[in-house]
């Protein structure tokens, strides 16, 4: 299922999707699938699964720290799409979030096979602009794949026009200049931002699909969800979960903290909207 | 392409990379969204820089009256003595300010920062040299800077690191991953995807997104051309083969490329086999590795079947990188040049023999080059002439060398 109907969802009830991550494998292969389920009961419309990767370019400390220990215990690319079968199991789109080289080692169409097998939404690609996307254009096209492709503060408005046209199920915005993780306060930029993706999306035309603007990087609260609430379709959550996990005493504490942060956020998201 | 064609179209690869920064099916941008604003003003700025005679007169200017240029060309003849008899010609990069090749490309990127109105350089270092590099260009320069280096590098280069604070450098030890270059890579990225406003990468290689590659080449460009001119002064003729160390591959980029047309002259680069290609420890990216994606680029680099970034050894920290430029991928895909490994222990064999034969310390790096000019001596004959880059010095890696040939012991050396 397209990530674009879990969002039209949340719209028709007047509020924006909260949408999670987790990397596969952390805190451990049944931990991060359980996690992810736990997100789901308590109100996130869409996750996003994280394929664990030696060289995490964009990501800050948090991330990199849950994504070695994924690597150490061992979790592989067939790992990430089983937990991705077993997350998409409860009925929310779940996309892989991934940097490229894995996905171009695995072979971009055999990829993009496994993962709608798997039940997968699509991809959500943080080092593939879509200058060098071709092959993964096409895969996605032929196995009806979500492609979602970040914008960023600094793109030019031509930039967010073409990365807007090569989206499917929603646009990233990515709304501050830096890596992940959780931030005190949103960005002032990022209001901007949205606003710039939705005129890009508006000069489409009136045939072009709806696409709805998610806001990710430095939520860290249901306070700030709610802001960005006020002013995007989606918000997205992944560092501050991660956090809850990390610092729990057992993968059982972590999980129910993990539960209560994110009925938080949605009580947010609702709040916001 | 057939491989005759490839290697047609290899000749004409001054023309190379294309607009969109690829050789062949190498290359090209795979960065965050966040710095492709930033790539596409490098991409303008350095290609009005090399058609401004003010930039390139400074930086003339520079080369000749700080870096040292030109370096010397010097004929080996003791050395060559162990190669089968042919001529072996260093080129002399580790009589350069700061001791390698490193300050050439340092030096240009020094300015386009300037040029582009930022105030502040980052960089990332494996063995030091290009650590020290943009340190001092920055002293001189009057900017900030900082330099990622992994904290096993740190360890081993502990000369180096004390020689960047020296020059008013920070210098963050990186804990992540293998502790090596390519950590260090990451954490320059990270850092400058967050500070890319005011902040240049000066990457140290020819590597990462376009315009890197090509800018790091254009840059090192300055070897080749005058090995070319010194050589033809010294013996009348081309040389039969050129030789390089490769890691990254900036100086080989730098010494073959004023050469790739020259058909008749065998390009060989030659990397860091570690305990041997077949043991899985080393950094041999084009003779072990696979296609791929790091840190920006499309190249060979070394990685498992799911696509995680293998971990490399060598004895040299300049050369423990996984990837390679994507420039080298391409001449090694149509065959116009020819890489090979060399294993931790005939580097250092060849770094001891120069040291006796010649009275030069060479930087390990430079010394896989060397061991590696034996064995293509051995194999053209004595008629041949062989021009090697001599990359750098080995005042930094002493420590490494006096262990390795039980000059000290690790307790001795404080370590």
């Amino acid at each position: 299922m397209s990530t674009s109907v879990a969002f039209a969802k949340a719209q028709a009830d007047g509020r924006a999707a909260l949408v999670g991550y987790l990397p596969a494998g952390f805190p451990s292969y049944q931990g991060a699938i359980d996690a992810a389920r736990a997100m789901v009961e308590a109100g996130c419309d869409v996750i996003e699964i994280g394929l664990p990767y030696t060289d995490p370019m964009m990501d800050g400390p948090t991330i990199q720290d849950a994504v070695h220990r994924a690597l150490t215990g061992g979790v592989r690319v067939a790992d990430v799409l089983r937990t991705v079968e077993a997350v998409a199991a409860t009925g929310v789109p779940t996309l892989v979030m991934t940097y490229w080289n894995p996905v171009d080692r695995y072979g971009v169409d055999a990829f993009a096979r496994d993962l709608k097998s798997a039940g997968g939404a699509g991809l959500i690609t943080p080092d593939l602009t879509p200058e060098e996307a071709g092959p993964w254009l096409a895969a996605s096209d032929a196995h009806d794949l979500d492609r979602v492709f970040l914008v960023a503060l600094s793109s030019t408005d031509e930039r967010i026009a073409k990365i807007v046209d090569v989206c499917r199920g929603f646009v990233y915005a990515a709304s501050l200049m830096g890596v992940t993780g959780a931030r005190s306060a949103v960005d002032t930029g990022a209001p901007r931002l949205v606003e710039r993706t939705r005129e890009a999306l508006a000069r489409r035309g009136p045939d072009a699909p709806a696409l709805p603007v998610g806001l990710g990087l430095g939520v860290s609260n249901g306070a700030q969800a709610a802001e960005v609430a006020g002013f995007a379709d989606g918000v997205i959550v992944g560092s501050a979960f991660i956090r809850r996990l990390l610092d729990a005493p057992d993968e059982k504490a972590g999980i129910q903290a993990v539960r209560a942060f994110a009925a938080e956020l949605a009580e947010g998201v609702r709040r916001g909207a | 392409m057939t491989i005759d064609a490839a290697r047609g179209a290899a000749s004409d690869s001054a023309n190379l990379p294309d607009p969109t920064g690829h050789f062949g099916r190498f290359g090209g941008r795979f960065a965050p969204e966040a710095l492709m604003a930033a790539l596409d003003e490098l991409t303008r700025e350095f290609e009005a820089a090399k058609a401004d005679p003010a930039f390139t007169g400074e930086l003339d200017e520079l080369l000749t009256n700080y870096a040292g240029r030109p370096s010397l060309l010097t004929e080996a003849r003791r050395f060559a003595e162990h190669a089968g008899g042919a001529r072996i010609l260093l080129k002399r990069e580790d009589l350069n300010h700061t001791g390698s090749h490193k300050i050439n490309n340092v030096l240009g990127q020094a300015l386009l920062t300037r040029r582009m109105g930022k105030r502040r350089v980052i960089a990332e270092t494996g063995a030091g040299q290009h650590g020290v590099a943009t340190a001092t260009a920055a002293a001189l320069l009057g900017l900030d800077c900082t330099v990622y280096m992994g904290e096993v590098d740190t360890r081993r280069q502990a000369l180096n690191v004390a020689r960047m604070r020296m020059l008013g450098a920070e210098v963050v030890p990186v804990k992540n991953g293998s502790r090596t270059l390519k950590d260090a890579c990451n954490e320059a990225f990270r850092d400058w995807v967050a500070t890319v406003e005011d902040t240049h990468y000066c990457i140290g290689s020819v590597m990462g997104p376009h315009p890197f590659p090509m800018m790091v080449r254009d840059f090192q460009r300055v070897i080749g051309v005058e090995a070319r001119r010194q050589v033809l002064e010294l013996t009348g003729r081309l040389p039969d083969a050129v030789v390089a160390c490769v890691g990254g591959g900036s100086n080989a980029i730098g010494i073959f490329h004023a050469f790739v047309p020259d058909e008749g002259v065998r390009l060989y680069g030659f990397e860091a086999g570690g305990d041997g290609v077949d043991t899985g420890r080393h950094a041999a990216t084009l003779a072990g590795g696979s296609l791929g994606v790091i840190h920006g680029m499309r190249t060979f680099l070394l990685q498992d079947d799911d696509g995680q970034t293998l971990e490399t050894h060598s004895v040299s920290a300049g050369l423990d990188y996984p990837g390679v430029g994507p420039e080298h991928s391409w001449l090694h895909d149509t065959g116009r040049a020819v890489y090979r490994a060399i294993t931790d222990a005939e580097a250092m064999d060849a770094f001891g023999l120069l040291c006796r034969t010649e009275g030069i310390i060479p930087a390990i790096e430079s010394a896989h080059a060397l061991a590696g000019a034996l064995k293509v001596g051995r194999e053209l004959g004595e008629d041949a002439v062989i021009v090697v880059c001599l990359s750098g010095r080995g005042d930094k890696d002493m420590h490494t060398a006096a262990e390795w040939f039980g000059f000290i012991t690790g307790e001795e050396g404080g370590r």
